[in-house]
């Protein structure tokens, strides 16, 4: 039998269009050939795949007018490709870098109050803590509230009653009263005051807030606020080197608090360029806080830590400031002038704390 | 949610192909898929791709007649698509974390296996098909995938009778298999 009638026989039998005695011919043909019982195995297979692409062929066919079909409908809800949500993406590299954490250490949280859907929208998110405290405690309310009733008999203007839910803290950069701080600490707060170490409280207003940068520069806007002598610090021209000792002044308490390190490497979370590897004791509360060197230069703003790692802390390189300043002249036609002559040089550090600590504020918001 | 019989009717409208069914499925498990897929690293881009390829899955198993169903629908096809994307990721070699799982899921590494061979094999023919080239490929779709008679073909390839065009189809069909069969046995 020739190859071609043999095929054509098989496609007759697979389809069923023999008679009985041709069926029962070519059964018996089969079986008494294992040459020709090849063939057609080898044959129907073939066609049986024939068969599949061509249904699967369909198939596909269908699913895409489908698809097209309800993504038209909006039930599939979108263009295509770019359809993940940012909030969602970046929801998406939070957990998974917390999955990094997981596995390399556990996790621990130093900021109670640390809202999750707050901060994922922030690319300082994942396993780094931004230090803000939002921890007032009840306790450190009433102590509060009793010194802010000393401190009004005392000094300042009567403030209707404030109820702050974080704490961090900012410094100023233009002795008119421009302040800088973490957009973080800023970005969801209704209401702002500032707080200097006499215990003055003034309300203060958001004139730029970058999350990208992680900073914010607020304005404070009170009356009762007259520009402050010349600041004592300046801002560097270089950036900072590796092991430069380091100290900052902020608010992880009611009260001011020094602490200092040591630049650990010239690249922040994940090779961020735009900050720095600090090693300095930073809690809930010291985020917006100056990184300053020995002579008195500001060579960052403390930002965050890496909540599974200890002394890892993140400042944002203060070179990044003179971009958010630009901003400002540019958008809203605010010239904000960073102080030019640093009077903190050569001091020892007693005399530099003294000198600087009635520039580093409180900033407290709900 | 559907009643068992309900589902097993969705089947058998799957393995025929038939556009309604494939749409409930769709609607009803879409937005499933695409949360766990979103979840884990994806887009909804990626969300269609495994979708459409468990649908297949799906279809096969359909069409295969032995198949019953022995939990929800729903369930299998979450758990089919849930073993192709972790098995993409895998392939992408992107940074892989325990996958999420939301939802209960039951064993599909048999199906799946089953699938990826299935689906090389598809794989060959297709490409066997572009390589033959033409006439030879719409050829021997018109007679095997369109079921068209021996003499329509030749009316419409402009050959002189149904007997000429028979030779060509089997000539054709010849070069066809010699690819495909060349390729399957090269597989391993």
């Amino acid at each position: 039998m020739e190859e071609n009638l043999l095929f054509d026989a098989i496609e007759r039998y697979r389809n069923g269009q023999m008679d009985e005695k041709e069926k029962l011919f070519f059964e018996e043909l089969k079986k008494n050939n294992p040459e020709i019982d090849q063939v057609v195995a080898e044959h129907s297979f073939f066609l049986a795949e024939l068969e599949r692409m061509s249904e699967q062929k369909k198939l596909r066919h269908n699913l895409n007018e489908v698809e097209n079909k309800l993504i038209n409908e909006g039930v599939i809800s979108g263009e295509k490709g770019k359809t993940k949500s940012k909030l969602i993406y970046l929801w998406n590299r939070y957990q998974r870098t917390i999955a990094v954490a997981a596995a390399i250490a556990c996790i621990v949280s130093l900021s109670t109050a640390l809202s999750i859907s707050k901060y994922s929208e922030s690319k300082k998110a994942a396993v780094i803590t931004p230090l803000v405290d939002h921890k007032l405690t009840q306790f450190e309310y009433k102590l509060n509230e009793i010194e802010h009733k000393l401190n009004d008999a005392a000094t300042a203007p009567v403030k209707p009653k404030f109820e702050a839910n974080f704490r961090a803290t900012g410094f100023l950069v233009d002795r008119k009263g421009y302040l800088i701080t973490n957009a973080h600490v800023v970005q969801n707060a209704k209401n702002l005051i500032v707080e200097n170490k006499k215990g003055e409280q003034f309300y203060a207003e958001q004139v730029y807030l970058n999350p990208a940068t992680d900073l914010a520069i607020l304005k404070i806007a009170d009356t009762s606020f007259k520009p402050v002598n010349e600041l004592p610090y300046t801002f560097p021209k270089s950036a900072a080197e590796l092991a430069e000792p380091i100290f900052t002044l902020g608010y992880p308490r009611e009260e001011v608090v020094y602490g200092e390190g040591y630049l650990s490497a010239k690249s922040g979370y994940y090779g961020d360029t735009t900050s720095y590897q600090i090693s300095i004791s930073a809690n809930p509360g010291n985020s917006g806080g100056p990184v300053i060197n020995k002579n008195g230069e500001v060579i960052g703003i403390i930002s965050s830590k890496e909540t599974n790692a200890d002394g890892v802390v993140f400042a944002i390189k203060s070179e990044n400031i003179y971009d958010a300043l630009k901003e400002v002249k540019k958008e809203k036609d605010i010239s904000i002038k960073t102080p030019t002559v640093n009077t903190l040089k050569g001091l020892d550090r007693v005399k530099q704390i003294k000198k600087l600590e009635d520039f580093v504020y409180k900033v407290k918001g709900n | 949610m559907k009643t068992i019989e309900q589902e097993e009717l969705l089947l058998k409208g799957l393995a025929a192909n038939d556009a309604d069914a494939i749409e409930t499925i769709y609607r009803d498990n879409f937005l499933a898929i695409k949360t766990f897929i979103i979840k884990n690293n994806g887009y909804t881009d990626d969300a269609l791709d495994v979708f459409q390829e468990a649908m297949i899955v799906l279809f096969e198993k359909a069409k295969s007649g032995s198949f019953t169903l022995t939990c929800q629908l729903q369930t299998f096809l979450y758990s089919i698509c849930r073993r192709l994307w972790l098995k993409k990721l895998q392939k992408q070699n992107r940074f892989n974390p325990s996958i999420e799982t939301i939802e209960e899921i039951v064993p599909v590494d048999d199906e799946i296996e089953y699938h990826e061979k299935k689906n090389n094999d598809f794989l060959f023919m297709e490409s066997a098909l572009r390589k033959i080239g033409e006439p030879c490929k719409s050829l021997l779709e018109a007679f095997y995938l369109e079921k068209k008679s021996m003499p329509e073909i030749a009316d419409f390839f402009g050959y002189t009778n149904a007997d000429n065009a028979k030779t060509q189809k089997y000539k054709c069909l010849v070069r066809l298999k010699k690819i495909f069969f060349a390729q399957y046995k090269n597989k391993d």
